[in-house]
């Protein structure tokens, strides 16, 4: 047994938080955020001429073949640098929905664009107050090759160039479907999201020419939600990290009552409870990357619980980050809010809690079998 | 990142699935999920574990991370792990609370020990000799440099004088480790000696304390006038905190190794067979919430000590970390414990064994799980561990660290 990282993927995770360091400190992401724009353009070309975003997609396709536990680990340094780039929406569910959905005219057309980073993908999958998994009764249909309805929130959908759609087909199964965004009857209204860094936007299809790229999609949606909970685990870990960093670094400096704040039992103990919290969310993750590296038997279990464990860890350092900043942790100038909304987005960007509880509880009764 | 045995892990573990079978029946799934050593009638079950230690010890996976010169397999830590998933696969008796004292006074006597102190490991580990811990004092817990035990110098020997308590197994023990104060008038970290101490020596008598449980492990230990040779002293003069530390480390890291899924899959089992709210419990949501956290925790500890493992096979020191995985275990065991009694309905109040759902084992752990809590370090002190010596926090306030001891307390 070896549970680590490889030397390699050391290597790549140093020079991904040293490159980070340089082109994305928080200066930037607050830039980002004053201008209200949506992602960081200028970062995602460097990601592209760097090779990061075809880390997971096989060489055939334009990537670097180095597989998704690489993608891993430089997730969780876009975690940690608050990096506003779509990732989730390109390489965790569109590159992923593509790569599972079997179709080689698709891959051979799609994945080269997603691994330069010419082109953003998108997952178009959420209607309104529908869980992610529950895929009976989608508005959006295709029929006779022509999508109509609506999605929201999609992420990333205002920057995203084609997506691909959850949608009811012919068979009255849900199917995959690509569909260009620049197409005639896509209408794209851009959203104010919790955290503009990771954008959310509403699409309407009123007749769009839509390609099947995958039938009966129940159980590659189901796959796809692990394999992107896996990706999102790291990033926020990455996150709850650098939350806890700039929290321990206060706590160090910041005097009350002569001494400093993290020398009372109070703070320190709440610091000791994130750090907790990041390590057991940690092993969860390593262990989910190691399934979805594997393509193990054991990755809903695993995905599940390091969806669970990473979306606990980040939310607690996100809010205990502004409590131990007092005040100035509730200015738009301090940064701990910055953690808390990225710790929110990424935590409502993939299902709720209620529903990966369920599928943990139900592949842990699996694996305990019956009495 | 590979999950899977490399082919030594896998032959080792091949040769330990066929030894236990040879002498051991699978564990049925009614009273299997046991994991406490805090309760039960500790006279009765001692020496079954005992035997059960010599008969590993003799087929050579007793000490199996100890060197072959002091007796060992000369095994990794790693197959240590791989021994204890396969024994807990069998109807063998629950891993001796005495062993684990057992293995941190041989590592300590192997780092720290004289060769004369050494020559005691090799029936240490077999069990022959027991051995218990005699470090905390009624005025002393926590604060652990605060004992007040005095060894005073007396030509080649040490004159003893005291009281500890919270001292397991004392009743069984042939050996303690003591740590006492050779020198009142420094401050109290420096003033500490560490010895062994043959429990047969004159002066010495032990009162059993009666546990929450009704049971009577711990025990309070006098010492009159009690006599130690200088050779029994383990590092130098003045060194005894140190040498106290490394072995409390030790201690930690046993007590986050235990296996808790067999407690959970009870859970479970027990979930599916009890209803509330006129349906199976197994499919109400609060439920399911539940056993999902306690999984969460479960494998985040169980695969960070995989993680310390990866570092301690290639020569790393795991380091504090492993604090974490104490103070997480023995909350979720309390945790899990009150939630299955919870799930028992009225059923839950019962101990008798032959009336209680699953012969009591819930209702035993949950008693068990308090001292979990306390023992080799609170989750306070723990807490403080992680916040100082991982996150690089300000200590506590320690007023009485600078003071010489016999002016703790009085005006400056």
């Amino acid at each position: 047994m070896n549970f680590d990282f490889s030397d390699d993927q050391k290597v790549i995770r140093e020079e991904a938080r040293k490159l980070l360091a340089a082109q994305c400190d928080r200066h930037r992401v607050r830039a980002l955020l004053d201008e209200g724009a949506s992602y960081d353009a200028g970062l995602w070309r460097i990601m592209g001429e760097n090779g990061w975003l075809g880390t997971a997609i096989d060489e055939a396709h334009g990537g670097l073949g180095l597989g998704r536990l690489t993608l891993c680990v430089i997730a969780e340094e876009l975690g940690r640098a608050l990096a506003p780039v779509p990732v989730a929406p390109s390489l965790y569910l569109a590159s992923e929905a593509i790569q599972l959905s079997g179709d080689d005219e698709a891959r051979a057309e799609l994945l080269p664009a997603l691994a330069s980073g010419a082109a953003i993908g998108t997952l178009a999958l959420t209607e309104g107050l529908q869980a992610q998994r529950r895929l009976d009764g989608l508005e959006c249909r295709v029929h006779n090759g022509r999508l109509s309805g609506s999605k929201l929130p999609v992420p990333g959908g205002q920057i995203a160039d084609f997506a691909i759609v959850v949608a009811q087909a012919d068979d009255g199964r849900p199917g995959l479907f690509h569909v260009p965004l620049q197409a005639e009857g896509v209408t794209v209204e851009a959203l104010h999201s919790i955290d503009e860094g990771q954008p959310l936007a509403r699409i309407r299809f009123d007749d769009v020419p839509a390609r099947m790229i995958a039938g009966d999609a129940g159980p590659l949606v189901g796959r796809l939600l692990d394999r992107a909970a896996v990706y999102l685990a790291f990033e926020q870990i990455g996150g709850a990290e650098e939350a806890l960093a700039i929290s321990c670094e206060y706590a160090r400096v910041r005097k009350a009552f002569g001494r400093p704040i993290g020398s009372y039992q109070g703070i320190k103990h709440k610091l000791a409870d994130m750090y907790t919290r990041i390590e057991l969310a940690r092993s969860n993750a390593f262990f989910a990357a190691w399934a979805l590296e594997n393509d193990a038997a054991e990755l809903p279990l695993a995905a599940s619980a390091a969806r669970l464990a990473a979306n606990d860890a980040f939310a607690f350092a996100a809010k205990e980050c502004i409590q131990t900043h007092g005040g100035i942790g509730a200015t738009w100038e301090g940064d701990p809010h910055l953690f808390y909304r990225r710790a929110r987005a990424l935590g409502s960007l993939l299902d709720s809690t209620y529903s990966w509880r369920d599928r943990l509880v139900d592949e842990l009764e699996a694996l305990i079998g019956a009495e | 990142m590979d999950f899977n045995d490399t082919p030594e892990e896998a032959a080792f573990r091949h040769e330990a699935r066929c030894w236990l079978e040879s002498v051991a029946a699978p564990r049925d799934s009614s009273s299997s999920f046991a994991i406490s050593q805090e309760t039960g009638d500790f006279e009765a079950e001692f020496p079954a574990q005992r035997d059960w230690q010599r008969s590993k010890y003799d087929a050579g996976f007793g000490a199996i991370y100890f060197p072959k010169e002091a007796g060992g397999r000369g095994g990794t830590a790693m197959e240590h792990m791989i021994f204890m998933q396969e024994e807990a696969r069998f109807n063998v008796p629950v891993t001796a609370h005495f062993m684990i004292v057992n293995r941190g006074c041989c590592s300590l006597l192997l780092r720290h020990g004289t060769t004369e102190q050494q020559a005691l490991i090799p029936s240490s580990l077999r069990s022959d000799a027991v051995w218990c811990q005699l470090f905390s004092e009624p005025a002393a817990g926590s604060d652990l440099a605060g004992v007040r035990t005095r060894a005073v110098r007396d030509g080649d020997d040490w004159v003893i004088n005291g009281q500890k308590i919270w001292t397991s197994n004392a009743q069984f023990a042939q050996w303690g480790v003591l740590l006492a104060r050779t020198d009142p008038a420094v401050p109290k970290h420096k003033g500490l000696t560490f010895f062994i101490v043959d429990m047969a020596s004159a002066g010495i008598e032990r009162r059993p304390i009666k546990q929450l449980t009704g049971a009577s492990n711990f025990n309070e230990v006098f010492f009159n006038d009690v006599r130690i040779p200088d050779a029994h002293r383990v590092g130098e003069v003045g060194e005894g905190w140190k040498v106290a530390v490394s072995f409390l480390a030790g201690e930690r890291t046993n007590i986050a190794i235990k296996e808790l899924m067999p407690l959970l899959g009870g859970i479970v089992n027990l979930a599916r067979r009890v209803r509330i709210n006129d349906r199976p419990a197994i499919e109400d949501g609060e439920v399911r919430s539940r056993i999902a956290g306690f999984y969460i925790q479960e494998a985040g500890v169980r695969y960070t000590v995989q993680r310390m493992l990866t570092a301690l096979s290639r020569g790393e020191n795991p380091g504090p970390e492993i604090a974490i995985g104490k103070y997480t275990l023995a909350n979720l065991v309390q945790e899990m414990t009150a939630f299955a009694l919870d799930l028992q309905h009225a059923a839950g109040g019962v101990m008798s064994p032959g009336a209680a759902p699953y012969d009591g084992v819930f209702q035993d752990e949950w008693f068990g799980s308090v001292i979990d809590r306390l023992g080799g370090g609170t989750d306070e002190v723990l807490k403080n561990v992680v916040a100082e010596r991982i996150l690089g926090l300000p200590g506590d306030v320690r007023l009485d660290k600078d003071v010489p001891f016999n002016r703790i307390g009085q005006a400056s």
